[in-house]
């Protein structure tokens, strides 16, 4: 291809579509790696993908969902806090325990995500507890008063069925 | 685009328009301010320790805000060959980064006391982090490379490989699961925060997006006149220094 005999106008167009067409590939590639790496990307795994994949005693992975109502219970033995409660995505639950202190946002009804390892009796031992918070933002006189009239209720989980898990 | 693509024009423009883009700024960062602390009441769940939204998320809408303005400017610069578009692109880097940077640290701040961890390797935050990264390999090709015509070619292509990266960030927490929560303004049917919170928060993004526009095109005005000075010692001293 001789690049002399190519006009200023024309050079710029094959600029362009040089640079449209190795924006494409390149964006298709990414695509397949990514979707290849879907697995180790993802953050953790909800209760029902534990129930099907079966996973065995021993291997770590993270588990994530909301924690069930009513379902938290806290002791203290010998100075340590042992925390017992069921993570849910609506659909199966995995039972969890934790030694230790629980962040801040850790609430009945609320998302968590929880490392650790399903012990020999089917339950959850996590060696460490973080809190997931969604992405509404409210003040706190408004769901006060909405609680007091009986019509609180919690709008995400409400109206993003799909988000419930997360 | 082609009348301000000139150096000696955008130098004219851009002195008229300074001085009111800085009291813009100032005015949306008081009034923003103020909303934020004093009218904006406190979140149902986090109490005060929300009110970081005001510095993260408009700190990490600049992050990318600086990127689209890079990706452009890049485009423009290897496609017209226009050397502002390139001095554009340049100058936006050190912001940009900053920004990310920006995001990053207030994220973690807030992540400690919140989720319980200062960092997570999920699929947004590790986005994020990458961002950063581009941005400072970004600005190593401009340093590093000595032919300016060759370095903005050179930059231009890392810039553009790049925006796969923002659009990565952008989906992450609807592709993968996250810690990091979903988008609360962008999305389809609304945002998820509303009243005086809502009134802040698109203050302060004003304000960050006016800083950053100031501040670049001080930016830009001093490269164009690094290049000029350069132009004109090479006349006198015959190509020294």
């Amino acid at each position: 291809m001789t690049k002399i005999g190519l006009k200023a106008g024309a050079r710029k167009k094959r600029r362009l579509y040089f640079l449209l067409t190795s924006i494409a590939v390149l964006g298709l590639a990414a695509l397949l790696v990514l979707s290849a790496l879907e697995d180790s990307i993802r953050l953790f795994y909800d209760p029902t993908e534990i129930v099907e994949k079966n996973i065995g005693p021993g291997q770590n992975f993270r588990l994530g969902g909301l924690v069930e109502e009513e379902s938290f219970e806290s002791r203290e033995v010998a100075g340590i806090l042992i925390n017992h409660f069921v993570v849910t995505d609506g659909n199966e639950s995995v039972a969890v325990t934790y030694e230790g202190l629980l962040p801040d946002l850790f609430r009945e009804g609320q998302g968590v995500v929880a490392e650790g390892s399903m012990n020999e009796d089917g339950v959850f031992v996590a060696s460490e507890v973080l809190a997931k918070h969604d992405e509404t933002y409210m003040p706190k006189e408004v769901v006060d008063s909405l609680k007091k009239r009986g019509e609180w209720q919690r709008k995400a989980a409400e109206t993003h069925p799909q988000d419930k898990a997360l | 685009m082609h009348k301000f693509a000139n150096p000696a024009r955008f130098m004219r423009l851009s002195k008229i328009f300074l001085p009111w883009f800085m009291g813009l700024t100032i005015l949306l960062f008081a009034s923003g301010l103020y909303y934020a602390f004093f009218l904006a009441p406190e979140d149902y769940q986090m109490g005060n320790t929300y009110r970081i939204i005001y510095i993260h998320v408009p700190a990490a809408y600049m992050a990318q805000f600086g990127y689209g303005i890079i990706a452009v400017a890049s485009a423009v610069g290897f496609i017209w060959k226009h050397p502002l578009a390139d001095q554009a692109a340049r100058a936006t880097a050190p912001l940009g980064a900053g920004f990310t940077a920006l995001a990053l640290l207030t994220g973690s701040l807030w992540g400690k006391p919140m989720w319980g961890t200062y960092w997570i390797w999920d699929a947004r935050l590790t986005s994020m982090l990458i961002l950063f990264f581009i941005y400072l390999g970004y600005m190593a090709v401009w340093e590093t490379i000595e032919d300016q015509v060759k370095a903005a070619k050179i930059a231009a292509i890392v810039a553009l490989v790049g925006i796969i990266n923002v659009v990565i960030i952008k989906f992450s927490v609807d592709w993968w699961n996250t810690l990091h929560q979903p988008a609360t303004l962008m999305r389809l049917d609304g945002p998820t925060i509303g009243g005086d919170m809502l009134t802040a928060l698109l203050l302060m993004i004003g304000a960050f997006n006016m800083f950053f526009i100031t501040t670049l095109i001080w930016r830009i005005q001093s490269l164009i006149l690094r290049r000029r000075v350069r132009a004109l010692r090479m006349q006198l001293g015959g190509g020294q220094g």
